[in-house]
């Protein structure tokens, strides 16, 4: 039988094309435009070739933005993965406390971003903010506005409290697909607690933890907003994390030859990260 | 060794589970538990194990009352219809973790393992996990895990249930095997009269959480107590009629079906319980009766025939050998082995079988 040839369906590509075009491949093409180039501003531009490319990679400040932004994440991920799964826990898995548990931990997802970094902005100054106060009139020294490592500890505090919920959500998911029958088997073996969550709960929340660590590698790599309007990157220099010193390069110096170079290296960081990742689940994926 | 109930009972809120049960399992012998979803079978058993507390009634086991002993310190194992096996374990792990934890020698493990693997034909893949094992093995390997620990005992809550057919027929054949020389109580849990029957041993009827009649599985099957056991155990469902009784004629009462018998009760009003494999489209037996019968719809399993007829009033079902094939609305004739044939009292209790 002759198939009839019909090309109509590709129609049906063209708006997501269009729209891809326009909102991905279009803004990339224009920043790996910019990366090979100087501009003086008013439309003039000069070829620089890899010029940009290789003055971000040596530069100190790329250097030390990044280190700091691959600190603060390992810290994030240190913090927020045993805490996400030790609260999930102790949630309730039955009854009125399940659905007040979940709202509760709903809610610090639901804030803006920037909502969330004003917040805590007023809530840390040591002056009139609560937690600021509180932390000074019981004899600690603290002020995130000029000691960097009170800038960073709050950084830190906003993001754990502000992000942990994602951990316990799909922590508790993973927790709640295991089958009540693989704990009565462990009980009868006469496994402890630790037994249980070392080799019932622990491998069977493996697929949704991998998910859980890429979500808060991804995002707390690409942190822009809180720390903006927490600190603005400061004191000096101190929680300059590479987005912030992206912006600062780009908008306030101006210098869109090498922000866009380092936009594109920050890209291929993150795309490499993930790809590390996806391939480690896939890994594990395709011996099963 | 014994396991002995007495007057447990078991309520959730509101609910009862398990209504007042006395129950005595015997040293070396499998009982089955048979009844529909939500009889109370599971709950009967977690609260043999000791993973579930009576509401009231005690536990006693050798002689011990062991009602809130907890499970970790009781000898048992138990195995679901779900594999349960720990995900990231080997075979051989998963089969030795049980005797690890009782601190069992590293020696003794991998002789016990290996014992056990071999019965359950698992001597091959003792190095792969679960996820790679096909469901059958997956359940062996839960199996193996209850057989190792030596347990006074081993509970089966369906564990066939989830199993291919094949996979369930090759199993249920060896099952009964496993545990012949062994020294422990067995308790199996199953929807399936057939299974009962394959398994032999005792069986306890249940229903609604009532355990309605307990005794050798031939014995409950064939002098079945009372209309409710009967009812349990039979499957496809079985064929109730209220008949009168007068000199020796009998006479079923919605429709003219009659038939002679020297059956000795006294003249009066009955129920008679007629299992669909004693309703055939050929005779049987040396003393049959013949029914009409309109088909309302006829199913051929493997090498049988299910026929569902109407008679009068009343639906019947039959079970024929070999390949019966029937119209819808056909009216057929049918025969009736009524030496099989399970006469109740109108309280529903046994008077006589046949």
């Amino acid at each position: 039988m002759n198939k009839t040839l019909n090309q109509k369906a590709w129609y049906f590509v063209i708006p997501v094309f269009a729209l891809v075009a326009f909102n991905a491949v279009v803004p990339l093409m224009t920043v790996v435009n910019y990366s090979f180039q100087e501009t003086f501003g008013s439309n003039v531009f000069q070829w620089e070739g890899t010029r940009w490319f290789k003055e971000i990679l040596h530069s100190e400040r790329f250097h030390a933005s990044l280190g700091r932004q691959f600190i603060f994440t390992f810290i994030i991920l240190l913090i927020q993965l045993p805490l996400g799964i030790a609260i999930a826990l102790t949630m309730p898995k039955k009854g009125w406390g399940v659905p007040i548990c979940l709202i509760l931990m709903s809610m610090p997802l639901l804030i803006p971003w920037n909502v969330v970094g004003a917040m805590w902005n007023i809530f840390a100054l040591p002056d009139i903010g609560f937690l600021g106060n509180s932390l000074n009139s019981l004899g600690f020294d603290y002020n995130f506005t000029q000691q960097s490592g009170d800038a960073w500890f709050t950084t830190i505090l906003m993001d754990v409290w502000h992000w942990t919920s994602l951990v316990v959500l799909l922590s508790y998911a993973g927790l709640n697909s295991i089958q009540p029958a693989y704990y009565q088997a462990a009980e009868i073996d006469g496994a402890s607690r630790w037994d249980i969550f070392r080799y019932i709960e622990l491998p069977k929340m493996k697929k949704v933890l991998t998910l859980a660590i890429l979500l808060r590698f991804m995002d707390s790599f690409m942190i822009y907003t809180e720390p903006f309007v927490l600190t603005g990157g400061g004191p000096g220099n101190a929680t300059n994390f590479l987005s912030l010193d992206l912006v600062k390069m780009a908008l306030g110096q101006f210098d869109l030859g090498p922000a866009a170079a380092m936009s594109l290296i920050y890209f291929l960081i993150v795309l490499l990260m993930c790809w590390v990742f996806y391939s480690l689940m896939m890994k594990d994926e395709g011996r099963t | 060794m014994s396991l002995e109930l007495k007057n447990v009972e078991k309520k959730v809120g509101i609910e009862t589970h398990i209504h007042s049960t006395n129950l005595k399992l015997e040293k070396n012998t499998i009982n089955v538990l048979l009844g529909s979803t939500l009889a109370g079978k599971t709950t009967l058993m977690q609260i043999m194990a000791g993973l579930d507390k009576p509401t009231s009634g005690e536990i006693w086991f050798n002689g011990e009352n062991v009602t809130g002993k907890e499970v970790q310190k009781r000898n048992c194992s138990m195995v679901y219809q779900q594999f349960i096996n720990y995900p990231n374990f080997t075979v051989f792990e998963n089969i030795a973790s049980p005797l690890k934890i009782t601190g069992v020698k590293p020696d003794e493990i991998k002789q016990r393992v290996g014992k056990v693997a071999e019965l359950l034909k698992l001597s091959d893949m003792l190095n792969k996990k679960p996820d790679e094992l096909s469901g059958g093995q997956q359940q062996r390997t839960a199996l193996a895990r209850a057989l190792v620990k030596d347990s006074d005992l081993i509970l089966l809550d369906e564990p066939l249930a989830n199993l291919d057919f094949k996979l369930r027929e090759e199993l249920r054949e060896e099952l009964p095997k496993l545990f012949e020389d062994r020294d422990c109580i067995v308790v199996y849990a199953t929807t399936e009269p057939l299974d009962a029957l394959m398994i032999g041993g005792n069986t306890a009827t249940l229903l609604e959480g009532n355990v309605i009649q307990y005794g050798k599985t031939l014995n409950v099957y064939n002098k079945p107590e009372n209309l409710i056991s009967a009812k349990v155990f039979s499957d496809p469902p079985m064929n109730i009629a209220e008949i009168s009784k007068s000199g020796d004629i009998f006479k079923i009462k919605d429709n003219n079906v009659q038939w002679k018998s020297n059956v000795k009760i006294k003249d009066g009003n009955y129920k008679i319980g007629i299992r669909p494999h004693n309703i055939t489209t050929y005779k049987e037996g040396n003393n049959s009766v013949e029914i009409n019968g309109k088909v309302l719809i006829s199913e051929l399993s493997g090498s049988e025939s299910l026929i569902h007829f109407t008679n009068g009033k009343l639906n019947w079902v039959s079970l024929s050998n070999g390949i019966q094939q029937k119209n819808i609305g056909e009216n057929t004739k049918l025969f009736m082995n009524v030496d099989e044939f399970l006469y109740f009292d109108t309280n529903n209790r046994l008077v006589t079988n046949g």
